[in-house]
């Protein structure tokens, strides 16, 4: 039995389709990520899941039960962060850890070895209040009050936005070692570089599951061979390739033009035999691994095309 | 072997339940004393709301500047300002120069009204029997001055009275006055009984709401709803701070009533203690049904506001008299709870009347308290949205 089971989950807003149809299974164990930028129906299938929100259709289960009829026993087993830092601002470290610990049933000292790591970071502000924490200790606050009751799936919608590089870092060490725990954990992100960290990921696009795999196994199904390629005047660069037909596609990355032919070429020579034809000044060009965003560029473009297509 | 595991069980689930209530509650009062707003709303409006209604917005006259002409300045004008001015409600100014004196010292509001004592009065009293004195009062506000006139053409008649004790006129008769419930015509009185229902609106209804819509607003709603804690315990935790501190309050205004204001309570404290309760409860559940049909702070306010606390002030008879209603309000006020704890209150506190006088009010006041937390609880969403 899956630890999470969706099937033809729709949600929608009046007219606007939040979620389209979305099938996935998250196995017992496993670190999953739902990967999208904003707006793309990751707190949506969230809340669904943590049955706060009744899906329009489809059908979906967390540990076995059903998220419409067996709500309470899923709020029982689970634990929950929303994307917005939802702990009481005005009461301490100390006392949102003891309230949500009570209300769960539990208390602090049952259950300290799962949230010990965490919990020592933030300790000696335990007599701070929330709302005075910086957002990494807000978020290591919010994630043992998650974790206080030892759930079984931890569900945390957007742990890493709006927080630093480092405890971004620390944040995805933690979440390893919870896994360590047996805990099954899904969480969302819309920074592409964290996709790596989880065992599977879905990649979610206008409420669209575009794949669901291992990451390593979505960059080795990019189908052509990616180069990189900078210039002295680098939108010009990114002009002219747009309009040259032997270009299937390219987009910024930071300094960095990302390239694919459309033939499947794989030396760099060709593409700098192309760039040469517009008088690129100071060209720099190297045949690169694909990653994740490039990947999901990819794909997101391929669902652009196909939805054109069913259009007429 | 299972019978017993469940009975050891239930006691157990109880107890921690108890405990879950408990930490919810006591989270509640963290917030309350932490926030200065609510602490402020809560404990000091009906301090403001005590002394405003009882010293500010009172229509008894006191210290009202006035000023005398004598003319006549012998024995009996004398005798008569002594009088005046021994009368705590008068402040006696400097005398009057000229009749021009007199508009000028209305106009800068030093004086509300001018005593004027022709040069004759003493010779016209006591030849003729019959003297006259000029009040002249400066009616741009109506009730003062009548009160005021009233006040002195009374001194007046007392200072006459006074001078023949036998002698009595033919046929005189006399009404003699008697204000019940409030003898010494106390404007508080009618005041307290309006403010402590006003409060608990304030209290138990606004700030309930807001309490349980600012969960929902910063998003802790989400995780109290995806935990172990049943939906109703949260409406339950929440409205339980809310009976005592609304109960501390109403002993907070009847202390200042009683030492501030010197109101009495007639009747029984454990009657009013206790309807008092029910009042509470029914706004308790007015609030909780105002928190679940919102989702921000600043609706539930103003619904709460608004739709409670105005009709309150106007609709239950404590700043207007129903009775002079067009049939359309008198209608509304009967939906109103605070009407009938109005009602109740100035029975059992000013009249002294006991439960056999209000058990009618009472009844409806419960009837409504059960229909509105009904309500409440059944409209409770255990989902967002």
């Amino acid at each position: 039995m899956p630890a999470v089971k969706l099937r033809n989950i729709t949600k929608k807003y009046g007219d606007f389709v939040a979620v389209d149809d979305v099938s996935f299974d998250v196995r017992k164990g496993e670190l999953f990520g739902l990967i999208g930028p904003d707006g793309a129906g990751k707190t949506s299938i969230f809340r669904i899941l943590t049955t706060l929100l009744l899906a329009e259709g489809g059908t979906a289960t967390v540990e076995g039960h059903d998220v419409v009829k067996e709500f309470q026993q899923i709020r029982n087993k689970v634990g929950y962060m929303p994307g917005k830092f939802s702990l009481y601002q005005d009461l301490t470290v100390k006392e949102n850890l003891n309230f949500f610990a009570t209300i769960f049933g539990t208390t602090i000292d049952e259950n300290y070895d799962l949230i010990k790591d965490i919990y020592d970071q933030i300790k000696p502000f335990n007599d701070r209040r929330a709302g005075k924490l910086s957002g990494g200790m807000k978020q290591k606050l919010a994630l043992c009050c998650a974790l206080i009751h030892k759930p079984e799936i931890l569900f945390l919608d957007e742990p890493t936005t709006g927080v630093d590089v480092v405890s971004r870092s620390e944040f995805w060490q933690m979440l390893a070692k919870l896994k360590e725990q047996n805990i099954t954990i899904v969480v969302s992100t819309p920074y592409m570089d964290e996709a790596k960290l989880c065992d599977r990921i879905a990649l979610m696009q206008n409420g669209k599951i575009m794949s669901v795999d291992e990451p390593k196994n979505i960059i080795s199904s990019f189908p052509k061979p990616l180069f990189a390629a900078k210039a002295k005047n680098i939108y010009k660069l990114l002009k002219d390739f747009r309009t040259d037909k032997e270009i299937e596609s390219c987009d910024a990355f930071g300094e960095f033009i990302h390239v694919t032919l459309v033939s499947d070429e794989k030396e760099e020579s060709k593409v700098v035999a192309i760039a040469q034809k517009y008088q690129t000044e100071d060209l720099e060009i190297k045949r690169i691994e694909p990653t994740i965003e490039d990947s999901f560029i990819r794909l997101m473009r391929e669902q652009k095309s196909k939805e054109v297509s069913n259009g007429k | 072997m299972k019978f017993f595991m469940n009975w050891h069980e239930m006691p157990k689930e109880r107890l921690t339940n108890m405990k879950k209530l408990l930490a919810f509650i006591r989270k509640e009062f963290y917030h309350v004393f932490r926030d200065k707003r609510t602490l402020l709303i809560l404990f000091g409006l009906p301090v403001v709301q005590i002394i405003l209604f009882g010293f500010a917005l009172s229509n008894e006259v006191k210290n009202i500047g006035i000023a005398i002409q004598d003319n006549s300045r012998d024995i009996h004008t004398e005798n008569i300002i002594r009088k005046i001015q021994s009368s705590s409600y008068f402040k006696v100014e400097a005398p009057i120069l000229n009749y021009k004196d007199i508009e000028n010292r209305f106009k800068d509001g030093s004086i509300k009204c001018a005593v004027i004592f022709p040069s004759n009065f003493s010779s016209d009293l006591q030849r003729s029997g019959g003297a006259k004195t000029q009040l002249i009062a400066d009616a741009s506000d109506p009730n003062t001055a009548t009160i005021v006139t009233n006040y002195l053409t009374s001194i007046v008649y007392d200072y006459q009275q006074q001078l023949n004790p036998t002698t009595q006129l033919n046929y005189q008769i006399v009404t003699e006055i008697r204000q019940l419930y409030n003898e010494e015509q106390n404007g508080s009185l009618n005041f307290i009984p309006g403010v402590i229902a006003l409060i608990f609106m304030i209290v138990s209804t606004a700030l309930t709401s807001v309490s349980v819509v600012r969960e929902k607003e910063l998003g802790t709603m989400e995780i109290l709803l995806v935990s172990p804690f049943k939906p109703i315990m949260v409406l339950i935790a929440k409205a339980i701070p809310y009976l005592v501190l609304s109960l501390i309050n109403f002993i907070l205004i009847l202390f200042l009533s009683v030492y501030l204001l010197h109101v009495e309570i007639k009747g029984s404290f454990l009657l009013l203690f206790a309807e008092s309760i029910l009042f509470i409860i029914t706004c308790l559940s007015l609030g909780l049904l105002i928190s679940n049909v919102t989702d921000s702070q600043q609706t539930a306010m103003l619904i709460s506001m608004m739709g409670m606390m105005l009709p309150t002030l106007i609709l239950t008879g404590f700043m207007f008299p129903l009775e002079n209603m067009p049939w359309i309000f008198r209608m509304v006020s009967h939906i109103l709870p605070s009407r009938y704890y109005y009602t109740i209150v100035k029975a059992v506190m000013l009249k002294g009347l006991g439960f056999e006088f209000v058990w009618k009010e009472t009844l409806i006041l419960a009837g409504m308290a059960i229909f509105l937390l009904a309500i409440a609880l059944k409209k409770f969403k255990i989902r967002l949205s």
